[in-house]
């Protein structure tokens, strides 16, 4: 056991540093990801690492990921975190994406992997609907099986930034009869482009519209687009979930995200004094710190484990109740830190390009909505309450 | 990085297990705490056969080559059995200011003897108005002709009752809370002058109030340079929290699997009460705090010897963590189990005394808490730089 970084990690981390910093676009820079991006903004990056053959690390290599080891990938996220780079979405690179390299036919990889990796594609994830939520096996969007095609019928929910897709993944149920609800559900490719599907807007509390409702009336999609085999979806989706939760750690963001958070406080004031130097307020980073390097090492120990053909198991559930648990408590201190400034409202004011001033720090204005936002950690990619029941069934066996 | 452990690494582990599950069972265990003596001196010769007593030193000081990790293993181990022997104040707290700052004679004369088996520690700094500073000192070491004499009482002192020889914090110069003027010195307990009052303490073990008056030992009883001895202390305690870090990793993990254990055979209204989903989260909670512990345990062990503010701040931060995980878990047990975890029969009540006990060994929750938060700021490196 050593915490050391060979010769070999270290010139890796210069490479990979050097490499950002040459090529990250100079219009992102501290813009950080917001869903009033432009698409091409939010796809830049993703396009940049996949002409380097980067965007995709975790993929086998014969699909364009790389031989990183779990050091060297700890290192591209902690190098990647330092300059706020704005990453590849999760709905193609790590969740469809790995789902069609392990369960699709050769035909669909070659058809659908390569503009995942290059950024070219925009996936949409349809699982939730607003009657299966946590009880996701319960999902009532059918596909009807019509000669050459499945007919999809159904509503879906929380489809994050759809509004952009190009394609989306649908758990379908496709037989209705199966003896168990889990048994009956197919996991099917769809162009968002196909008739029949439409996608309204969603806006939450923190005022954005990242997410949508995906309607689905009569759309006709080739039989070919079904992953693997038919009914067999829900052990797709599962391993899908497992693959979402071993990134949701977040662990070099949120690291990133408490040195934000210590600037603020050493700036903000409280009885003439940073804030930062008030014992209450310090004890709350603290701990918040603490915990980050509990889940940090938790991490470390869990890719050290998949280096060895562990995993990701059932423990990466921890990595997700305990990651998102700390991303919401960072902006919640991130919010507080910012006292009266966290009231006014900004999104779209001043509009862009107006000469007026902000109002209030600079820092200040992402604060309320961030906070807002992160409430979703804990809910979505199977909630923490569905994570410990997942942990009481496959590691606690009871 | 690597998070493997060797194969020496696993076989002392291995073969330490092995040895707990035939001769440290519950029931062997309490009826040893209730003795007269409260140890097992045979247990010991045991742990110094197998190669337990000089895993953690190098082959130079006649060791097996080891390190921290083998100490953390050897702990974790420990707590899983809640064994009582004094490990920490002999190995890791004698055997660290030794190894660390020993001179070749002293090495000779008392690290071949702990190796061995023949000499028992106790680590004699904590005082009745120090809480857990350690540089808060009030016992006093006088320059004498070619040596020196102690005056002072030193607080719960664990192991003293076994021990052959005391570790002595001191102030050899300055006032009662200057961080100069600390010595450390190597005491025969039965030196003229030393009288204690021996106790056993809540979770099993026993300790002492060590009283010193007039005791008088020599020059080369000073271990390290005399009145620079606080950063070598810090760094010994901070050795020896990383090991109860691992003890407390490995009776939490117990006390978890004990609960899940108890939660699978109890029925309450016709069901086994692991049945309801309100107890499941609570035992996944403690699932998820051991295992926040062990990450915690390897973290500390990992940085003992990178430079001061970064191993204060790792071992601080493990300590806060597992002091609040440790409670939690301990707490949580009882409360699972019912009327039966308020028993003195049933085991677990015993690992939660041992938990909660450990909390406040080597500064507490909030002790830690302060020590951590104050060296934030300096050393705030980002890992990556």
């Amino acid at each position: 056991m050593n915490l050391e970084f060979t010769p070999e990690e270290i010139e890796f981390r210069k490479e990979v540093r050097a490499f950002i910093e040459e090529n990250y676009p100079e219009r992102l820079r501290g813009v950080g990801l917001r869903e009033d991006l432009s698409r091409d903004d939010m796809l830049a990056w993703h396009r940049i690492l996949g002409e380097k053959g980067w965007s995709v690390p975790s993929w086998p290599e014969e699909y364009g990921g790389t031989d990183w080891t779990p050091t060297q990938k700890y290192i591209w996220s902690e190098e990647n975190a330092r300059m706020d780079t704005i990453m590849p979405l999760p709905f193609g690179a790590s969740m469809v994406g790995p789902v069609i390299y392990t369960f699709g036919s050769e035909e669909m990889k070659a058809r659908h992997l390569p503009g995942i990796r290059e950024g070219k594609v925009w996936w949409c994830q349809g699982y939730s609907e607003p009657g299966a939520g946590s009880d996701l096996a319960s999902l009532k969007t059918t596909a009807v099986r019509d000669g050459d095609h499945y007919v999809i019928n159904g509503q879906k929910t929380w489809t994050t930034l759809a509004q952009h897709a190009d394609w989306g993944f649908f758990l379908c149920r496709t037989d209705p009869n199966a003896s168990k609800p889990q048994e009956g559900i197919s996991f099917i490719l769809a162009d968002m482009n196909t008739p029949g599907i439409e996608v309204k807007p969603i806006k939450t509390i923190d005022g954005g519209v990242e997410v949508n409702e995906t309607w689905l009336t009569d759309v006709r999609v080739p039989v070919e687009n079904l992953v693997g085999e038919e009914n067999k979806g829900w052990t797709y989706a599962k391993f899908l979930l497992a693959h979402e939760r071993s990134g949701i750690a977040g662990v070099a963001r949120s690291k990133r995200g408490v040195e934000r958070l210590r600037n603020i406080a050493s700036t903000e004031l409280l009885e003439g004094k940073p804030l930062i130097q008030d014992d209450d307020f310090i004890r709350k980073i603290g701990q918040l710190e603490i915990d980050l390097t509990a889940l940090e090492f938790t991490e470390l120990r869990t890719l050290a484990g998949e280096a060895q053909g562990k995993g990701p198991g059932p423990e990466s559930s921890i990595l997700k109740v305990k990651g998102t648990e700390i991303q919401q408590r960072l902006t919640e201190l991130t919010l507080e830190a910012v006292g009266h400034y966290g009231h006014p409202y900004f999104r779209g004011f001043p509009e862009d390009g107006s000469n007026e001033f902000p109002i209030g720090p600079d820092y200040a204005h992402q604060a309320a909505p961030s906070y807002f936002n992160m409430r979703k950690t804990s809910i979505y990619g199977g909630s923490n309450e569905i994570q410990r029941n997942i942990i009481t069934k496959m590691i606690l066996g009871l | 990085m690597d998070f493997n452990f060797s194969e020496e690494q696993t076989m002392i582990r291995d073969s330490l297990a092995r040895l707990l599950r035939d001769q440290y069972d519950f029931e062997t265990r309490r009826k040893v705490a209730e003795s007269d003596t409260g140890w097992r001196p045979e247990m010991w010769q045991q742990f110094a056969e197998l190669g337990l007593l000089g895993a953690a030193f190098s082959e130079d000081d006649g060791g097996l080559g080891g390190n921290a990790i083998d100490s953390m293993i050897i702990m974790e181990e420990f707590g899983k059995a809640l064994v009582v022997e004094p490990y920490v104040p002999t190995v890791v707290c004698a055997g660290g200011f030794l190894k660390h700052a020993g001179t070749a004679a002293q090495k000779e004369e008392h690290l071949t003897a702990i190796i061995g088996g023949e000499s028992v520690f106790a680590f004699a700094y904590a005082e009745p108005r120090g809480r857990y500073d350690l540089h808060d000192l009030e016992t006093t070491a006088r320059k004498d002709g070619g040596g020196y004499v102690l005056n002072g009482h030193k607080a719960v002192v664990i192991g003293a009752p076994w021990a052959s020889h005391l570790i002595v914090t001191a102030r050899t110069s300055g006032e009662r809370r200057d961080r100069d003027g600390i010595s450390v010195f190597i005491v025969e307990k039965g030196a003229d002058g030393i009288t204690t009052r021996d106790y056993p303490t809540v979770d099993g073990r026993r300790a002492s109030e060590v009283y010193f008056e007039n005791v008088s030992v020599p020059a080369d009883a000073m271990i390290g340079e005399e009145g620079k001895a606080l950063p070598l202390i810090e760094r010994v305690v901070d050795e020896a929290t990383a090991a109860v870090c691992a003890e407390a990793t490995g009776a939490m993990g117990v006390a978890q699997t004990m609960t899940v254990e108890y939660s699978r055979q109890r029925k309450q209204f016709g069901v086994a009460i692991g049945k309801f989903q309100v107890l499941q989260h609570r035992m996944v909670d403690m699932f998820m705090e051991h295992e926040q512990s062990i990450s915690m345990t390897y973290m500390a062990t990992l940085k003992l010897d990178e430079d001061d503010v970064a191993r204060k701040k790792a071992v601080s931060g493990a300590k806060v963590r597992i002091g609040q995980g440790g409670r939690f878990v301990g707490q949580e047990a009882v409360q699972i189990h019912g009327g039966m975890g308020m028993t003195d029969e049933l085991a677990i009540g015993h690992y939660f005394k041992r938990l909660t006990m450990i909390d406040s060994e080597f500064g507490n929750v909030d002790y830690h808490m302060r020590r951590y938060t104050a060296l934030s700021g300096e050393g705030q490196k980002v890992a990556a730089e």
